[in-house]
């Protein structure tokens, strides 16, 4: 069955500036402008806007204690403040990823959801049935825009957008800005392990914003290419590839967004695989060669398989193909000597610590 | 769309400079363009045999890697050793500095079979 794909509202913003669409997740995206390479490079070196108008957003309201919502989520709750973000998941009762996202604490009765584009009509579902009668589910995915700026200069743009309260704003903290006459949702979060903000506007005044952010002469429009390109060098995995719901926290090597202190739906499970330790881990490794590893590759050590490729690229950073995978735990140590090999391809590589980029200014703080 | 017309041309879309029995093969820009950032090339070695339209070499772009085929048979002669370390010249360069091999023609022939530059364009804007 053919279905039209989604367009965000700068869509034609897009076709204006001759980007590359393609479908990604159920919407028309567009991949690239000036090339993948040049926009990598300037997000790790200056400032990029990206269109992420695609992922989803919900707004629960009622008396937290009550809404059911420390259950369907992994991460701790009960510490957040508000103006505070943090990453996790929601699971299924084997402890399959049914999504990860970020939760907004926008007061204690009041909390924001954001989760991959894909999978937001499963995550609503998932929602309704398992927050009780006292929370309200608003999905507001389709009035709700979506720009991030990222990029170790992206302080000062927004500084210029919003005022110099924005260097206020730590990792992971978010806050409301006045901006284009609204009160605007700003969080110092991203995907791409730069120094980033993420903006959440309505979307009948994302042309307007986009306009605006590109106006200064240091921010270029970037695409979901590079977008994916570096978030596989800081090694964040992308759901659909990396993580889904046959795959769990534990065995992707993100465990420390997993509160094992509180119940939550796939937490026996999940304790039963803590305690027994997984039998599968993602390992990351990086190529001897420019040739890169890609998704569904065998990975061969000492003439066996023992895992699979679930991402993998050339990496612009590193000038080196790269690729994250899952193989079974005894195989799962640095330094190890793998093939990735493919239909017509094998490729010599070592496995490595993440993240493969190090260098990333995610986490700095302004003078 | 840049179609020199001193080579000939594949539907695949790669270029042959014919000269004294001798082809330097490459890939059109219009392959450099659709297939976006070049970053890695894999060439067949020097002594080589290669038949008219199988696959003799590989290309990769960020997102995917492509087959390149021969315009010609013959045997390879020559490479372009700087596209290892520099594939991005494919990019910049498709007909000059992007070259891909030289191949000693078997069949000459063959060359008066592949498009002229005139005929490539026409093939190009057909597939728009």
């Amino acid at each position: 069955m053919e279905t039209k794909l989604l367009t965000t509202p700068l869509f034609l913003k897009h076709q204006q500036l001759h980007a590359q669409i393609a479908p990604f997740s159920g919407w028309s995206m567009p991949i690239q402008y000036e090339g993948i390479l040049a926009e990598h490079v300037w997000t790790r070196t200056n400032a990029s806007v990206f269109d992420i108008c695609h992922m989803g957003e919900f707004l629960l309201t009622g008396t937290f204690s009550e809404s059911g919502l420390d259950k369907v989520v992994t991460m701790r709750l009960d510490d957040m403040v508000d103006g505070e973000c943090r990453y996790g998941f929601m699971l299924n009762k084997k402890a399959g990823i049914i999504d990860d996202l970020v939760v907004y604490r926008i007061a204690v009765d009041q909390w924001m959801l954001v989760v991959n584009a894909g999978t937001t009509p499963n995550d609503e579902a998932n929602l309704r049935k398992n927050l009780t009668a006292h929370c309200r589910v608003e999905n507001i995915s389709n009035e709700t825009a979506k720009l991030d700026v990222q990029g170790p200069l992206a302080r000062k743009v927004l500084e210029e957008l919003v005022g110099r309260d924005v260097r206020r704003l730590a990792y992971y903290r978010f806050s409301h800005f006045h901006l284009l006459g609204e009160h605007v949702l700003v969080s110092r979060t991203g995907y791409t392990g730069e120094l980033g903000y993420e903006i959440y506007i309505t979307a009948s005044k994302a042309e307007e914003l986009w306009d605006l952010i590109l106006k200064n002469p240091g921010v270029k429009p970037a695409g979901l290419g590079c977008r994916d390109t570096l978030r596989l060098e800081m090694c964040y995995p992308l759901y659909g590839h990396d993580i889904d719901e046959v795959h769990n926290p534990l065995e992707a090597g993100l465990g420390r967004f997993v509160y094992f202190g509180k119940e939550f739906i796939g937490s026996q499970e999940l304790m039963k695989i803590f305690q027994a330790g997984p039998q599968r881990r993602m390992a990351f490794f990086k190529a001897d060669s420019r040739r890169a590893p890609r998704q569904g590759y065998a990975i061969r050590m000492q003439g066996k398989d023992v895992g699979v490729v679930t991402s993998g690229s050339f990496s612009p950073s590193l000038s080196c193909g790269i690729a994250m995978g899952y193989v079974e735990s005894e195989w799962c140590r640095v330094g190890l000597e793998a093939t990735l090999a493919g239909a017509s391809a094998e490729i010599s590589s070592t496995s490595v610590e993440k993240p493969f980029y190090k260098r990333g200014s995610a986490r700095s703080e302004g003078v | 769309m840049s179609i020199p017309a001193n080579l000939v041309y594949t539907k695949d879309h790669e270029w042959a400079q014919c000269a004294n029995g001798m082809a330097t093969i490459g890939i059109t820009d219009y392959a450099q363009h659709s297939l976006g950032d070049i970053t890695f090339v894999e060439l067949p070695k020097v002594g080589t045999k290669v038949k008219k339209s199988e696959q003799f070499a590989v290309v990769e772009s960020v997102k995917a890697a492509s087959d390149v085929y021969a315009p010609v048979s013959g045997e390879i002669v020559t490479i372009n050793e700087a596209l290892a370390a520099s594939p991005e010249r494919i990019n910049t360069s498709p007909y000059d500095e992007g070259w891909f091999v030289v191949v000693r023609m078997s069949d000459e022939k063959e060359v008066s079979g592949l498009l002229n530059s005139a005929a490539y364009q026409k093939y190009i804007e057909g597939l728009h």
